[in-house]
């Protein structure tokens, strides 16, 4: 079947160009990679009534489900309106067309390590931030992915992403519960950064160390190692995969809120209207930041925000990354 | 420690609505520092998780009385840390003790909880403790009824479900307060016009899953002969224990401490005793000069504790350590039930399969 597809509409649709002519694969989106069981059904529908019958589960922890025909889209589009009005108008996020599919495309999917409503180390509801980020950067059109994970082991390789919310616990030492059993210092020093040492046979802390993976508070026996209440996160930014220079994320905001999280990220937006190359077809943030310079970019997704007393920015990034060379030394 | 002496001819009971029972706890904060089990709002071990544990409280709602306490009434007369003495040059200082007197919340298994560990400093030996025994003194409990058992209690099994050492007993729903005094001080700040009730606590009768303790003639012998010691039963739990502690620090009956010193310093002449808790499935607990150490395996200390809480203090003080509040079942880590292994004990003795 001949066919005039305007390509550019469809992909920002959540509908892929695929290897085979004529199919498509459409991208859902779970945000915080969880969702009621129930829904499960609607991927199972658009997969069995318009696809080939398989669903492949992203690395960003939405469903792609391919071999549906491209005139089928609008079809699809109307059974993806119980997803649109189950997950995403549930967390505040406003669809134009209940029956017109997603609104876009290039922010990709919210991934989430699965938080602290299962994970002993996890230092919050990463589920539940996820949904609030989400609302505050999507529908939009530009190329960004942002995953939260619960504590440093960072489960969901946040570091691969150009966001990663990792979440971070002020510990607090109660040292009239500290008994001495030092099984928080020795944990520390073996399993994380030695941020604690004993002195007159109590847990000392060295904030400057401590990366607040909350490890203390799960080894203590007494709760005189606690949580403060308030979460914190480390924002690294910047890793990526790809073909050009892979790297690791770097650590750009540290001890800073949900607040500071959330308008930094809205704020990226602007920076990308403002620098990115619009003669390629894309381009990657990593590489408007490379280009543009990290302190401009600090300004801009910064600003008029406020980074409260525990606030850290980092003065430079450090990407450990390699670049990929044609006359390069392999031989 | 029997207070009943003091208050038998004594015995009233009231029904308050909240905002009376509240008038009343005001005027109980005039004469006590009341201790009850409250919420530590997500300073528990995990993230956005609750601890519920004793301290000092002002007011009537801070009291949690539908969720078993994490934390155990012990440390309202055995602190976590306690300075004992400082030494300043050739000057010897002992800590001074507060003055008022304290009133504990505390359901049954706790006030039994707290009359072993009066068995262990107060009449283990010929000399009290005197640092709790100037603590202690000061103590009154205002008994929280517990006629349902939680998950994993077995007070019953332990005939620790009942006490009678209270100077109050209280009822509590969320419109009203049921209340019986016994004695004057309280019954003094009970106002004229209070409503009377009749309200005698009532006591779990029942576990939900009853623990059959040993035969005690049968487990004389088996400790006697060694079999017991040495039963390949204890292996299990040098795999599965992994030796954090919380059964120790969480039982209401553990009262092992360790004296830790601050060495005079050479300067200013200053020097500090303090004593902790510590806990026999603690590294380091058994450590001696030298580098010796014994019960280094996890499953001798789960064996040492396990014939303490239903053995060596029964045959010296001649009722069992454990109350049976389930508490060390509650916190494991590694899902280790205490009470399953004194089944275990029970039914090893039984079958006759440690000889």
């Amino acid at each position: 079947m001949s066919m005039d597809l305007n390509v550019k509409k469809a992909t920002r649709n959540a509908f892929r160009i695929t290897s085979k002519r004529g199919m498509t694969c459409i991208r859902i989106r779970v945000p915080g990679g969880h969702m009621a069981a129930g829904y499960l059904d609607i991927v199972k529908r658009i997969a069995t009534d318009f696809g080939n019958g398989t669903v492949h589960l992203t690395i960003r922890q939405g469903f792609e489900i391919p071999g549906i025909p491209f005139e089928r889209m609008e079809e699809v589009n109307r059974v993806l309106r119980g997803l649109l009005e189950g997950i995403e108008a549930k967390l505040g996020i406003e669809i134009p067309d209940w029956e017109g599919g997603y609104p876009a495309a290039g922010t990709r999917n919210v991934s989430a390590c699965i938080g602290n409503r299962v994970c002993p180390f996890a230092n919050y509801d990463t589920t539940a931030l996820a949904g609030r980020i989400e609302a505050a950067i999507y529908p939009n059109h530009h190329h960004v992915k942002v995953a939260l994970t619960g504590c440093p082991n960072d489960c969901i390789k946040a570091h691969t992403q150009d966001f990663g919310i990792i979440g971070q616990a002020e510990v607090e030492i109660d040292p009239d519960r500290c008994i001495g059993c030092e099984a928080c210092a020795v944990n520390c020093r073996r399993r994380v950064t030695g941020a604690i040492e004993m002195r007159d046979f109590r847990a000392v802390h060295d904030s400057r160390r401590c990366i607040g993976c909350g490890e203390c508070v799960l080894k203590c026996p007494t709760r005189a190692w606690t949580r403060n209440p308030t979460k914190y996160y480390r924002v690294i930014i910047l890793g990526r995969t790809g073909k050009r220079n892979p790297r690791l994320a770097a650590t750009f905001l540290e001890w800073v809120i949900e607040d500071v999280v959330l308008g930094m990220l809205r704020n990226v937006y602007g920076f990308i209207d403002e620098h990115i190359d619009k003669s390629l077809p894309k381009e990657h943030l990593g590489y408007i930041v490379d280009r543009v310079g990290y302190p401009i970019f600090r300004d801009t997704v910064l600003k008029d925000l406020d980074l409260g007393p525990k606030g850290r920015i980092a003065e430079r990034l450090d990407f450990h990354g390699y670049w990929y060379e044609r006359d390069c030394a392999l031989k | 420690m029997n207070r009943q002496d003091e208050y038998s001819d004594l015995n009233a009971s009231f029904r308050f609505s909240v905002l009376e029972f509240n008038a009343l706890f005001t005027s109980l904060l005039e004469h006590f520092e009341i201790w009850a089990p409250q919420r530590y709002a997500a300073r528990g071990r995990f993230s956005d998780a609750d601890s519920i544990g004793y301290g000092p409280i002002h007011s009537p709602n801070e009291i949690v009385f539908d969720e078993k306490s994490h934390f155990s009434s012990k440390e309202a007369v055995f602190p976590v840390s306690e300075t004992m003495f400082d030494l300043l040059g050739d000057e010897f200082v002992q800590a001074e003790d507060a003055q008022r007197d304290i009133l504990v919340f505390a359901r049954p298994c706790d006030i039994n909880g707290i009359e072993r560990l009066d068995d262990i400093f107060l009449r283990n030996g010929s000399v009290p403790d005197p640092y709790y025994q100037r603590r202690r003194e000061r103590i009154r409990f205002v008994l929280m009824e517990c006629a349902a058992s939680f998950e994993n209690c077995f007070c019953v099994s332990m005939s620790a479900n009942r006490t009678d050492n209270y100077i109050a007993a209280i009822r509590w729903n969320s419109e009203h307060v049921l209340m019986r005094i016994r004695d004057k001080t309280l019954l003094s700040l009970v106002p004229d016009n209070a409503s009377p009730a009749e309200f005698i606590p009532e006591f779990v009768e029942e576990d939900r899953e009853p623990i059959g303790l040993p035969n005690g003639e049968k487990l004389e012998a088996a400790i006697r002969d060694g079999s017991l010691f040495e039963h390949d039963m204890w292996e299990e739990y040098t795999a599965r224990c992994i030796a954090c502690g919380r059964c120790n620090t969480h039982c209401p009956t553990c009262s092992c401490f360790s004296m830790l010193d601050i060495a005079p310093e050479p300067e200013s002449g200053f020097g500090r005793r303090r004593r902790v808790w510590a806990g026999c499935h603690i590294d380091g607990f058994t450590n001696m000069a030298g580098g010796h150490a014994f019960r280094k395996d996890n499953g001798s200390r789960m064996r040492f504790k396990t014939m303490h809480k239903i053995h060596d203090f029964n045959a010296r003080f001649g009722r069992h350590m454990c109350v049976g509040c389930g508490r060390c079942d509650d916190h494991c880590p590694e899902y280790i039930r205490f009470a399953h292994c004194i089944g275990k004990v029970t039914r090893l003795l039984e079958s006759g399969d440690h000889e």
